[in-house]
Formats: C-alpha cells, sequence, structure tokens
C-alpha cells in the first residue's frame, strides 16, 4: 500500500490540523457563504472591462476589421497575438489535471480544480479571436465540414486554420467533460450540505444524481483515467497545431520546423504563470492557505523555470538556425527582430521569458510569494510579447521592402482584449463563489498521507 | 411628374350624371359584399365544411404569406429598351475609335461601352502616335462625376440654351457694332474643323481676338522651331531609332512637349541583337526620364544651361567660355563624343524653358544630323504664345478688353500666377467660360456654358502633321450641355449642326473621296504631307552669352506636371487621386521635392510615424512677393540647390471635399516660366502623406530586382547574370527548378490554355498607365487618403520603385553579401535603409504572381481561392470568409483585403457611392463588399472571354487575343500576356528568354508571372 505511505521527507500537501470535515467546510465556505465587498469591487471592474470589450467587438462586426490597425501588409497582429497568448495559458490545466495524474503527482489535488477552469475559461477567451478576426464571422459557420448546399463545397484541410477548429474543439470539449467528472462529488458533496431548497435543486442537477456508491467511485477514477490519457496527447498538439498556422507558412520568422515544442513549451510556461497568478491570490482571499501551500507555489515555480529554459533555448536556437540556414531572408527576419523598429516588444520578450524565470533558482526567491506572483505577471507579459513579436515583426518586413510597413493598435484592438481579460475574469469570479474552487474529494484521499497532522501523527510512532 | 391622362371604364362615361358611372366612383364594389347576412345566419355557418383547424391553417398561411409578401427586396428601377438597338446586346462590349484631345493630353483611343455606357478605354493599334497614358485612362470616370455642371447659366442662374444663346448672340452683335475688344481664350485644339468654325466666327465677329494658351507651356520651344524652321509647331521624335539618348532637363516618359514618347523609347530599351540605347539624363528633379536613364546627372536649373553650352562646345568645337568643375567637364565631353559618334542615331532634347537653349538644342540635332528627330513630321499638340497670353492679362488689367469667352481653359486656376487676372474676369461684364466643372473660372464668369465630355463629343483632332483622328460621341450626353463648336456655330449664325460641318469639312479637304465611315470606324486617318524644312542657321553668339549669365538667388524651384495629374483638369478623379507618383510613391498631394542635404540645410523633415506613415514639416516658398506653403519629401537625386513642385493640385472649386487635396504649383508659375528663383524657410507644423511605399531601397536584395550591364550581358553567359537560386539537397546543390527538391507532385499542364504573363523590367517605365487601366478593368475600389496613409490601398497591380542606396544597385549588392560579423550586420543593414544622394533608380510591376504552388492557397480553410488549370489563381469573393491568411502567406503581398465596405458607404465618398460614378463600374466582375480578401485575377473575364468568342466562332486562338488590363494598356510592350501551350506564343519565347527570372524564385512558388532581367547600358 505504498500509495497510503509518503515519506517523511515529503513535506505535507495540506496543512493545518484538519480533517475531512474541515476540507468540507473550508471549501463550500466560499460557496455557501456571502460575497464579500472586495469581491464585488473586482467583478465590478472585470465586468465593466467586460462590457467594454462586447461593445468593441460589435463595432468591429458592424463597421470591419478596418477598425483594428492592421493593413495591407500586417494582416493579423493583436487578434492572433492573443488568440495563441489565451490558448497558451490554457495549457496549464490540462497539464496539471491529466499529465500528472498520469504521473501520481499529488500536489496536482489542490490546485486541478482552478487550473481547469482557468483552462476552460481562456480557451473561450481564444476562441472568440479566430471568429471575430474574421472579415465576414457571420459565416464562420464555413470553416466546419458541415455538408452543404454549395455543390461540393468542402473545406480546406490543408488549411492549418482548419487544423486549429479541430483542435480547439476537440480540446475545449475534453476538458470541460474532463473538469466536469472530477466535479461531481465535490458538487455532491455542496448539495448535501445546502439548506436552501434552490441551492439543492442546483446542486443535485449538475452532481448528474452522484450517490457515492462504491461503484460511482470506481467508474469515477476508470473515467478520470481515461480521460487523462485522452487529454494527454492533447497537451501536447493543441499547441503544436496552433504553431503549424505559422510553421507551415513561407514567411521568413514562421517558416520554422522547431515551432511545435517551443510553442509547447511556452504554453505550459505561460499556463503555470497564470495558475500562479490566480492561486495566489484564491488562496489568500478565500482562505485556502491550508491546501495551496508555499510547496505547490514553489513546485510550479520550478516547472516555470524548466519551461521558461526551453523557451530561451529555442530563442536562441532560432537565431542560430537564421544564421547557419544561410538565407538571407531569414537572417534579416531575425536581425530586425532584435534590432528593428520592434527591438523593444523582442528584448520585452527575452527579459520576460529568458532572465526572469532564472531567478528561481534561488529558493529564498521561488518560496515567496509575493516575488512569485510578480514573476507571474512578468511571465505572462512576456508570453503576450513573444506572440506579438513572432506574428508581427515576422510580417511588418518579409520579402519584398517595398510592402514593408509598421504597426499600431487602434482603441478597439486594445478595448477588445482588454474586453477578453475581464470577460476572464467575471467568469473566473462567478466559479469563484459557485464551484468547489478546490477537489476536496481528491483531496481527502490524500489527506491521511500527505495531510500535516497525520504525518506527524504517523511520524511520532 | 404628374400623369393627367384619364382611362375610360366603358363608353357610359360620355353621358353626364349617369347614375351608374356615378354610384361606380364612389363605390368600390358594385354591391355591397354579403358579410353581415351570412355572418348573422347561424345554419349557414354551422353548415360550412370549415372547422377550426381548417381556420387555424388558413389563418396560419395568410400570416405567412402577408409577411412574405412584406419582405420585399430593395426595388431598383430599371428601364427596359422599348425598341432595342441593333447593336447593343446586353453582355456584348462595343468598341468606338475616338479621341481626346483636352488642350494638355492627346490621345487615340478605343472605348468599350457595355450596354450604351463606356466604361474603359484602351489603346487603338490602329495609331501610330500618342497612346494613352494613365490620366486618358482614367478620363472615362471624369464623365461620370455627379459635380458637373448639367446645363448652361446665366449669373449662377440655370437658363435654356436658347435663351443662352440668344442673350450672347445680342450681346455679341452690340459689342461687334460698337467694335469693343473681344478675345476668344482657348486651348490648343488643333482641330482643323474647330479651327474653320473659330474663323468663321471670328470673320462674323472681326472685334474678337483669338488667344491659344496651353496652360503648361511649351511657348519657348515653338518659338525656337520659328526661328530655325518658320513654322511654329514642335518637331516629332522617334526614340525608337535611338542609339544615344541626351536630355538635359527634359522628361521625355512625362508630359515634355505633349508627351506620348515612351513606346518609341522603350523600344530602343529592350536589348535586342547585343543592343540597346544609352540614356544620359541631366535634370533637377528626379523625373521618370531620369529614374529610367542609364546615367543620371543631377544639376540645377542655372547649371544645365551650363552643361548645354558645354556639350554644344564639344560638338560644334565653337568656345562657349563655359567653366564647369573638372568631373562633371569630364562626363559632358563623354556625353558629347557618344553624341557625335552615334552617326544619325543620337538626339539632344532639353527641356530648359528657354528660346535661346532650345535654339541651341535644335543646332546640336543639326550638327549631329540626327534621325530621330523629325522636322518635316510636325508635333501640333502645343501652340499657345506666352506673349499673347502676358498681353492679354496686362491688357485685361488695363480694361483694354471688354469681353472674354473662353474654352478648354481654367485660366482663373492655371494663371494664378498673375494675381491680376482674377478680378480683371469678376469685372468684366461679358465673360463666357465653356466648363465641364464649375471651377474657379466658370465660379467668376457671367455665362458659363455646360459643356460635355469627349466622349459625348464629336470633333477631330491632327496630333501629328498628317495624322488626323475623329472624336465620335461613345454615349448620349448625360446632361444638357453643347459642345464649344456647336455654340460658336450658332452664335455665328451658322445653321449647320456641328457634325455636319466635321463631316463636310473632312469630305472636302481631307478624306476627298475616301469613306467617311471607315475614317470614323478606325478613329485615325493618315495623310503624308511631305514637307522638306530648311535649317536657318541663326547667329548664336548672343544666346550663348544669355545662356551662360550667372544665376541669383538661394534655390531653383523646377515646376513640374505629375503622371497622375498633369495639369490638373482631372482632380475630381478620384482614380488618378489615388494613383501614387512613380516616383515618391505619395497619393491624394503634391509636395516640395527637396535633396537631403538642403533639407538638413533648411531643417525640413520627413518622418515615419509609429504606424509608418509619413509625415513632413512644411517649407515656405517664396517667389518675389508671394509665397506657398508646401509639405516637404526629401526626394533621392534633387539636385542640390535646386527644388521641384509639381502643377494640378490645389484645386478647390467644383471639387469634391475628400478631392481637394494638395496646394496649387500655378500659384509660382510666373510669366510662364517652369523654373524660377525662389527663397525656403521651414515652417514647424505637420503634414501627413499618404504615400503608398515606406521602404525605398532594396537591401541588397539583389534576386528581386535582377539586373546586369549591357558589357556583361552581351560577353557572359546567363547562368553568370541570371543564377538560379540554389537550394542543398544531400549536400548537392540543385536549382530550385528542379523537381527533386519539390514536394508537390507536378499537374499536367500541357493540355488547354496555360496563362503566363511576362514583365519587361527594361521595358517598363513605371508611367502606370496599367495601374489605372487594371483599376477600371476590375471595379477596384478607392479608398481615400486617410486609408492609404493606413497603408490600405487597394490597387491590385502596384509599381514598387526602389532607389540604391549606394551609387548603384550592384553595389548594395555586394556590400550585403561581404557583410561579416553581426556587429557590421547591424550598422551596414542600417545604412542600406537610406537611399543615396544620386540612386539608381529600378521599377517593378508587381500583381498576383499566379503561383503554381501558391502559398495562399493552401492555407484558406474555406478553400476560397484556388488554382485552375489555366495557370490563373482564383479568388472565390464569395466564399472569402476573410481570416486573411492568404495576405499573410503570400510572399509577394498582392493582395488586398476590404477593411470596410467600399461602394454605398458615405466614408468613402468616392465614385461607388454615387449613381452616375457607379456607371463607369465593369458588369463583368463583381464589386467586393467588406471582409473579403481580392487581388489581380489575371483579368479572368478577358480570357474567359476570349476562350468563348474563338469556341462561338469554331476557331483558334491567335496569339495577342489573350489580354489582361494591364498588358492591353502598356504603350511599351514592357507586359506581355498569352498562353505558353500555344508554342507560338509571344510570351513561351519571353518564358524562355535568358533574361526570364521568377520574383522570389527561391521560395519555391512557380509563378506565371515572370520577368526580365534589367539591363544597364552604363
Amino acid at each position: 500500500m505504498s500509495s497510503h505511505y509518503e515519506a517523511p521527507i515529503r513535506k505535507p500537501l495540506v496543512t493545518g490540523n484538519k480533517s475531512y470535515h474541515d476540507v468540507s467546510v473550508d471549501i463550500s465556505a466560499a460557496v455557501e457563504g456571502k460575497a464579500n465587498k472586495q469581491w464585488w469591487i473586482v467583478f465590478s471592474i472585470a465586468l465593466v472591462a467586460f462590457l467594454w470589450g462586447l461593445g468593441c467587438m460589435i463595432y468591429t462586426i458592424s463597421t470591419g476589421i478596418g477598425v483594428w490597425g492592421l493593413n495591407k501588409t500586417v494582416g493579423w497582429a493583436w487578434d492572433i497575438t492573443n488568440f495563441v497568448w489565451w490558448i497558451g495559458i490554457g495549457h496549464a490545466g490540462t497539464l496539471i489535471s491529466a499529465v500528472l495524474l498520469l504521473f501520481r503527482q499529488k500536489w496536482r489535488m489542490a490546485i486541478n480544480r482552478s487550473a481547469e477552469a482557468m483552462t476552460i475559461f481562456s480557451v473561450m477567451q481564444a476562441g472568440l479571436f479566430p471568429i471575430i478576426h474574421m472579415g465576414r464571422p457571420w459565416l464562420g459557420y464555413w470553416v466546419l465540414p458541415i455538408p452543404n448546399a454549395y455543390g461540393s463545397l468542402w473545406v480546406n484541410f490543408n488549411s492549418p486554420l482548419l487544423w486549429d477548429v479541430f483542435a480547439i474543439s476537440t480540446y475545449l470539449s475534453v476538458s470541460l467533460v474532463f473538469w466536469w467528472t472530477g466535479l461531481l462529488p465535490d458538487f455532491a458533496m455542496i448539495r448535501d450540505r445546502a439548506v436552501k431548497p434552490f441551492q439543492k435543486k442546483i446542486y443535485s442537477l449538475v452532481s448528474f444524481g452522484w450517490t457515492g456508491r462504491a461503484k460511482d467511485w470506481q467508474r469515477f477514477e476508470e473515467v478520470s483515467l481515461v480521460l487523462a490519457g485522452l487529454a494527454t496527447p492533447l497537451v501536447l498538439s493543441v499547441h503544436t497545431i496552433v504553431s503549424f498556422d505559422f510553421a507551415t507558412s513561407v514567411i521568413p520568422g514562421w517558416h520554422t520546423t522547431i515551432f511545435p515544442p517551443y510553442f509547447v513549451a511556452g504554453a505550459i510556461f505561460s499556463g503555470f504563470a497564470m495558475v500562479n497568478t490566480l492561486l495566489i491570490i484564491m488562496r489568500k482571499v478565500s482562505n485556502l492557505e491550508n491546501y495551496i501551500t508555499v510547496q505547490h507555489i514553489e513546485l510550479m515555480n520550478i516547472v516555470i523555470m524548466i519551461t521558461g529554459s526551453i523557451v530561451g533555448t529555442a530563442y536562441i536556437t532560432e537565431l542560430f538556425m537564421a544564421w547557419y540556414s544561410g538565407v538571407e531572408y531569414e537572417q534579416y527576419a531575425f536581425l530586425n527582430r532584435a534590432t528593428g523598429p520592434y527591438w523593444w516588444a523582442y528584448w520585452s520578450m527575452m527579459t520576460c521569458n529568458v532572465f526572469s524565470p532564472q531567478l528561481m533558482w534561488i529558493k529564498k526567491l521561488r518560496t515567496s510569494i509575493l516575488f512569485s506572483f510578480f514573476i507571474s505577471i512578468v511571465v505572462n507579459i512576456g508570453m503576450w510579447f513573444e506572440r506579438f513579436v513572432i506574428i508581427v515583426t515576422s510580417l511588418h518586413r518579409d520579402y519584398l521592402p517595398s510592402s514593408w510597413t509598421m504597426f499600431t493598435p487602434t482603441f478597439v484592438d486594445i478595448g477588445i482584449f482588454i474586453g477578453t481579460i475581464g470577460f476572464f475574469f467575471v467568469l473566473f469570479l462567478l466559479y469563484a463563489r459557485t464551484f468547489p474552487v478546490i477537489a476536496q474529494a481528491e483531496v481527502k484521499t490524500i489527506l491521511k498521507t500527505s495531510g500535516d497532522n497525520y504525518k506527524k501523527l504517523r511520524d511520532k510512532k | 411628374m404628374g400623369s393627367h391622362k384619364k382611362y375610360w371604364k366603358s363608353e357610359l362615361e360620355l353621358s353626364k350624371d349617369n347614375s351608374i358611372v356615378e354610384n361606380l366612383k364612389n363605390n368600390e364594389f358594385a354591391s355591397e359584399l354579403p358579410v353581415e347576412s351570412f355572418l348573422e345566419d347561424k345554419n349557414t355557418l354551422q353548415d360550412t365544411s370549415t372547422n377550426r383547424r381548417d381556420f387555424l391553417k388558413y389563418l396560419g398561411f395568410s400570416t405567412a404569406a402577408a409577411t412574405l409578401a412584406s419582405c420585399e427586396g430593395p426595388v431598383h428601377k430599371s428601364i427596359p429598351y422599348v425598341v432595342q438597338p441593333e447593336q447593343i446586346r446586353p453582355g456584348i462590349s462595343n468598341f468606338y475609335a475616338t479621341s481626346i484631345s483636352d488642350g494638355f493630353d492627346f490621345a487615340n483611343v478605343l472605348v468599350k461601352t457595355r450596354e450604351g455606357r463606356p466604361i474603359k478605354i484602351e489603346k487603338n493599334s490602329k495609331s501610330e502616335s500618342h497612346g494613352p497614358n494613365a490620366r486618358v485612362h482614367a478620363s472615362v470616370l471624369s464623365m461620370y462625376d455627379s459635380s458637373r455642371i448639367q446645363g448652361p447659366t446665366m449669373d449662377g442662374q440655370n437658363v435654356s440654351w436658347e435663351q443662352f444663346n440668344l442673350n450672347i448672340s445680342a450681346q455679341l452683335k452690340s459689342m461687334s457694332a460698337s467694335n469693343k475688344k473681344v478675345v476668344l481664350l482657348t486651348q490648343t485644339f488643333s482641330s482643323p474643323t474647330t479651327d474653320l468654325i473659330i474663323e468663321q466666327f471670328i470673320s462674323k465677329f472681326p472685334n474678337i481676338k483669338h488667344v491659344v494658351y496651353d496652360t503648361i507651356s511649351e511657348s519657348k520651344a515653338l518659338d525656337a522651331f520659328e526661328l530655325s524652321y518658320n513654322v511654329r509647331a514642335l518637331p516629332t521624335y522617334d526614340f525608337s531609332k535611338a542609339d544615344v539618348i541626351v536630355s538635359v532637363g527634359a522628361d521625355i516618359l512625362g508630359d515634355w512637349q505633349g508627351g506620348g514618347f515612351s513606346s518609341g523609347y522603350s523600344k530602343s530599351r529592350i536589348p535586342k541583337k547585343g543592343k540597346m540605347s544609352k540614356h544620359f539624363q541631366i535634370e533637377a528633379n528626379m523625373s521618370l526620364s531620369g529614374a529610367n536613364s542609364d546615367v543620371r546627372i543631377p544639376l540645377k536649373p542655372s547649371t544645365q544651361k551650363k552643361a548645354l553650352l558645354k556639350i554644344y562646345e564639344y560638338i560644334s568645337g565653337e568656345n562657349t567660355n563655359v567653366s564647369l568643375d573638372e568631373k562633371l567637364d569630364k562626363k559632358l565631353k563623354s556625353i558629347a563624343s557618344s553624341l557625335k559618334k552615334s552617326a544619325g542615331k543620337g538626339v539632344f532634347v532639353t527641356g530648359i524653358d528657354d528660346v535661346d537653349a532650345q535654339v541651341l538644342a535644335l543646332k546640336i540635332n543639326q550638327l549631329i544630323s540626327s534621325d530621330v528627330i523629325n522636322t518635316s513630321k510636325l508635333n501640333l499638340t502645343r501652340k499657345g504664345d506666352d506673349k499673347k497670353v502676358s498681353q492679354l492679362v496686362s491688357d485685361l488689367s488695363n480694361n483694354k478688353i471688354d469681353g472674354l469667352i473662353m474654352a478648354g481653359v481654367n485660366p482663373c486656376y492655371t494663371l494664378s500666377g498673375f494675381k491680376k487676372f482674377n478680378d480683371a474676369l469678376k469685372s468684366l461684364d461679358f465673360s463666357v467660360c465653356f466648363s465641364m466643372n464649375n471651377n474657379e473660372t466658370a465660379m467668376l464668369s457671367k455665362w458659363v456654358a455646360a459643356t460635355p465630355h469627349y466622349l459625348e463629343s464629336w470633333g477631330d483632332v491632327e496630333m501629328k502633321s498628317g495624322d488626323f483622328s475623329l472624336v465620335q460621341p461613345t454615349i448620349k450626353p448625360l446632361f444638357d450641355t453643347r459642345q464649344f463648336q456647336e455654340v460658336l456655330l450658332n452664335w455665328s449664325e451658322i445653321s449647320n449642326s456641328f457634325y455636319d460641318e466635321l463631316k463636310s469639312n473632312w469630305n472636302k479637304t481631307i478624306l476627298k473621296g475616301l469613306s467617311w465611315n471607315q475614317a470614323l470606324h478606325d478613329g485615325v486617318f493618315s495623310k503624308n504631307k511631305p514637307s522638306n524644312r530648311s535649317f536657318k542657321n541663326l547667329d548664336l553668339s548672343s544666346r550663348i552669352n544669355q545662356l551662360n549669365d550667372p544665376n541669383i538667388g538661394d534655390f531653383e524651384l523646377t515646376l513640374y506636371s505629375k503622371t497622375s495629374m498633369g495639369d490638373g483638369s482631372q482632380a475630381n478623379n478620384p482614380w488618378l487621386q489615388e494613383m501614387p507618383d512613380p516616383i515618391t510613391r505619395v497619393s491624394w498631394d503634391n509636395y516640395l521635392t527637396v535633396s537631403k542635404s538642403d533639407a538638413k540645410k533648411l531643417g525640413l523633415k520627413n518622418i515615419n510615424e509609429s504606424n509608418g506613415a509619413l509625415n513632413s514639416n512644411y517649407a515656405n516658398v517664396k517667389v518675389d512677393g508671394s509665397s506657398l506653403k508646401t509639405p516637404v519629401i526629401i526626394q533621392p537625386g534633387q539636385a542640390n540647390g535646386s527644388v521641384g513642385l509639381s502643377f494640378g493640385y490645389g484645386r478647390r472649386n467644383g471639387v469634391k471635399s475628400e478631392l481637394q487635396t494638395g496646394i496649387n504649383g500655378y500659384d509660382l508659375y510666373k510669366d510662364l516660366v517652369n523654373v524660377q528663383i525662389v527663397s525656403i524657410e521651414s515652417v514647424n507644423e505637420t503634414h501627413e502623406f499618404a504615400c503608398v511605399q515606406l521602404h525605398n531601397t532594396l537591401m541588397g536584395r539583389g534576386d528581386i530586382i535582377k539586373e546586369t550591364t549591357l558589357e556583361i550581358f552581351n560577353t557572359k553567359n546567363s547562368s553568370e547574370w541570371n543564377r538560379v537560386p540554389q537550394v542543398s539537397l544531400n549536400h548537392i546543390e540543385t536549382p530550385v527548378t528542379s523537381p527533386d527538391v519539390d514536394i508537390w507532385d507536378e499537374f499536367d499542364r500541357s493540355i488547354g490554355h496555360h496563362f503566363n504573363l511576362s514583365i519587361d523590367l527594361n521595358g517598363c517605365t513605371g508611367c502606370g498607365a496599367c495601374v489605372i487601366a487594371c483599376h477600371a478593368e476590375n471595379n477596384v475600389p478607392v479608398v481615400g487618403k486617410s486609408e492609404v496613409r493606413r497603408s490600405r490601398d487597394m490597387h491590385w497591380l502596384r509599381i514598387d520603385r526602389y532607389y540604391s542606396s549606394q551609387e548603384s544597385f550592384s553595389e548594395d549588392n555586394e556590400t550585403k553579401d561581404n557583410i561579416s560579423g553581426i556587429k557590421e550586420s547591424l550598422s551596414v543593414f542600417g545604412e542600406m535603409e537610406n537611399p543615396s544622394e544620386n540612386p539608381q533608380v529600378a521599377f517593378q510591376p508587381v500583381m498576383c504572381q499566379h503561383c503554381n504552388h501558391a502559398p495562399c492557397e493552401t492555407v484558406c480553410p474555406v478553400a476560397a481561392t484556388t488554382h485552375s488549370r489555366q495557370g490563373q489563381n482564383h479568388m472565390a469573393y464569395n466564399r472569402c470568409v476573410g481570416t486573411r491568411y492568404c495576405a499573410n502567406n503570400c510572399p509577394y503581398k498582392v493582395r488586398r483585403f476590404n477593411w470596410f465596405l467600399y461602394s454605398d458607404n458615405n466614408e468613402f465618398d468616392f465614385n461607388m457611392n454615387d449613381d452616375l460614378g457607379k456607371m463607369v463600374l465593369n458588369p463583368d466582375v463583381v464589386v467586393r463588399s467588406r471582409g473579403v480578401m481580392e487581388k489581380c485575377s489575371m483579368c479572368i473575364q478577358k480570357t474567359q472571354k476570349t476562350i468563348l468568342d474563338a469556341k462561338l466562332d469554331g476557331r483558334v486562338i491567335k496569339d495577342g487575343e489573350f489580354q489582361t488590363a494591364c498588358s492591353s494598356a502598356c504603350d511599351s510592350g514592357a507586359i506581355v500576356f498569352g498562353d505558353i501551350n500555344d508554342k507560338e506564343s509571344e510570351v513561351l519565347k519571353l518564358k524562355e528568354d535568358d533574361r526570364m527570372y521568377h520574383l522570389l524564385e527561391s521560395v519555391g512558388t512557380k509563378p506565371n508571372v515572370v520577368y526580365q532581367v534589367k539591363v544597364r547600358n552604363t
């Protein structure tokens, strides 16, 4: 029964003197209690940002893509930058819940619920961009292979954008099912504790009639394992396919075989940073410090450090390949990235993504909550710049110098981006008030092995 | 328009007070409907078979039907022909030969009409002389200008033509009786019949004096020719014969002496049998001619005069006492010696606005016995006389003239250099202006006669002596307009119509028994008028001394006409406004061109804003008393100490507000001399330009524009000067064209047609006629200045212009290849972004390359862009959802996105926003909606028509039948289109030529557009 024993050298994953009941109470506290003032303030800000972004989207769709800052040479800028950024952020959730499940990493249990919620909400943001970036979004359904009355008209299976459609829709659906499956026992727990009839009704609906029989648990475990197995390749495939948008093109700076691993690493990098950002705040606000411990944050910081180094290596490999290829367009593209008119974007990216995570080698820094929060923000900024650098600086000066231009965003570009951030936080804040934010059923399974008090009890023997 | 027609229902209505009639009038139905009796009777109700379910069915149906009936689509009224004209068949275009002669542009053209409306101007292949330039191609849109004057006016009030003519005839008679001086001020018509009508008019009213006025004067050249040859005309030049072309300040590819030389010029520029002409250009502004020349020496106008003298000295041996610096002297000596050696195949031309200089130029050509200049066949497109115009202005301001009749001119705009003109015109009691637009002159004239566009007119023109052309209407006049000639006949009390007069004059004096119908069909009629003119040797010493006069002043301004706008008469034409200048690539503006070092001295700046758009500050340009605030372009190749400014802009009256662009260069056109001594100071205000090309140099990318010198071209194998890029296949260098390095399987393209387009970089002069032709053929939208500034121009075909950043492009390539190390590449690439002070220039027309392996086609998620068997890359607008992925993945950046709705949108108030302007649209090409991508289709509507026509006739298509808008507009033969599966075709020969290369061949896109390596004769 090795799974019930944990070496004393391992740090406890649940601190404080927690019993099973304490776990239930702590986790349902946010759902059962009333929202405080801060929640309302943050929620209002997020809602305003969301509505502003919605206004900008409506303006774009009703007037034309021309309200953005794009031009004949730079056909994608903030739209696809934001798309890739949000998709990237989504990756951490699946990695934590699926890959770490398969690797039996117990520390994921405290964070996987929120990480996966983050995944779903950010994939929703990401999914907005391919639709609204279309010149005629009302015909967006044409990218789906739907049997139609247009004769033999079909989608173009050669196009990476079509692959994106499949990749993202698969990813969203698998993530949603996986997330919801995990939620069932927890919803049931809330249902069972609920006193208000309305609440009870809702939670019995969303818990799909969970009874807690042994058979339920057995199936639950099986489904979780199967879904984890399904979701694991998705962690790699989704961002690989997103990177194909660029890698299969002919534009210097896009046409790179290194992109798939580079993008996946970058996605995990930015995803963990976002998880850090969210959870550092949540553990404080929802009094979950005993479940999301410094130990959790440290582990995530280590992932950030490693993926950051992979990303850094990729950046340098790109530069090397440009030189080694002997292709003048390729060489100029990278020279232009670092020293051209958008040098500031490149060096922001380098500073945020390559240099700053290296500070995590220092134990004192990676165990500092404040510093981790700061770096998580920095990394997210850096990763946004990475996509901006790849997309805009490659396009703005490609082959024929006659077509070289510059790109400046308009208020609509900025408004839509801020709007998606607002939308994301609206969803996340609602989630934090209505969902069990920690997979309490799972945490309870490790309480006796990794709980602080039980560990101490055992060690005393 | 109320109708008073009465419709009879029966004969009973004839009899008054008939009760039946009365009853019917008051009641819609003859008897009451039996509704009540029906509903009241319970039994009948129960007996009916309509049960509740049926009732609901009927209710449902009638509600649905009523709803459907109310959703009616927008109603477009169309009026069918009552009698179908025999020649007009819907869907079939008719072509009519006619000519434009607006006083500035003269050309023989073929007009394409669809369903009775002219939609496009084409070249008239029967004509040997002037082919249409960009402005002529655009002129069809000027007809559909909603701001045209729609009928004659008197004191701003609309009047009828009868009243108008009656009033003026009376005035003319009374003025004639009291012998008051009246002047008839006209453009150069160069029209035999118009001349006759004017003659008759003047004989009727002898108090009228005729003054001919060219807005941009060639009077000095005319004077010089008159002095040397006793005829007031211009010689003609056939540059196709030339081996050596020397031009001092003459923009031979622009509007110098009426233009129209580019086609001959290009013929001599395409290397044939190892030979091509060598072109030396000495000039102040960077002109099209300078950009195309082999050797360009930038000199300010006063030094140009000295250079001319020096060349004369070396040719004639006569000492001119001119001292120039040694380097320049050496260059001029070599120019003179190559002229001398040219054995009649050399030519010397000058644009210096000075009689003495022009006389010397004629003398030089006489000395080298040039075959290129033809002094017996004369150019008649310019006839204005500066002295008479100046006299007119001074007479006007001294109240010596009592009446002015103006036709084809807009002196209030073009004579703005004479401050007095406008006031004098305002105070005249009798002023008549013939005009199409409510322009500056029409605003100040008492009577305005609305004239038709040339496509609505009859007429004739003799552009070169013996080359007669006819002008015929291609559409019934859109408005209540009458031609100048028609009105003049009325005033002269000649009852003939202008058409009768024209026909009888032609039959009498020109055709002399030959068919009028044939002449009208051809549009041109040539007649040899042999005449040998003897050269008169003049005493040149005083002329030489005058030319050698040292100049004074800081800067010398050279006024020029821009390719797009010319003299400014078509300022209301959005196509021309949006057409980028071939040299500066700026649209919607004119500006002062300044050299880099002068700009630095004066504090004038060009800055690219954060979004890339070009900004400048202003300069105040002062010429004795009058000053003009102009934006500035720092122009590589501008001679130090000189500045340039174009005519044609700054129109404010009768022009839509979006099209009121630029500043009026005529303000500085003092005494009709195009070189002025000016002083300049910078003004600290920002001007925003709409420039379509923000990066000016080629960055040493020699495989984009491949070029070589004539010497290497003649002596070395093509693999040395036109090397196919190599890639590594298992560490072996393999050409990219090899199938071994291709990831695709090639289709069999040998069956059917396979279109290719060849662009000869030696033939292309950058004139831009193709850009406008493409605009007209393909309904390309105009997007306006602010959108062009955002780099969203929609041109399907653009002409890229590059400057070398060192003396030549080959030096750029060398520098780039020799970069070693990161540090050097950082600094060198930075330097390469700046053009040299006197750069080499290269033009490259770029449109969709129709790649056989198109990067755009693979990435479209909805397969909206696909390849055809015929080699064309299709764009299905209806299918496009607008992801723009194709545009991003296009290495040539030729795809254009509809960022907004450009038609029927008040934000874009150009021709596609009004019903009249929309008449110019080509019905064969769809108008794109917003959110879709568009691009060059290789004129698929034209190729398909050719194929279908041949199929109907059951014949094989001949080479040359396939044309695109650009290839048929190209006057210089640089663009050739055809079917490479036709083994006899010219395009196949060009494709297999040694000079052939593909743009960005290394990308492996396999384009169907090919380029021919540029050969420079340096």
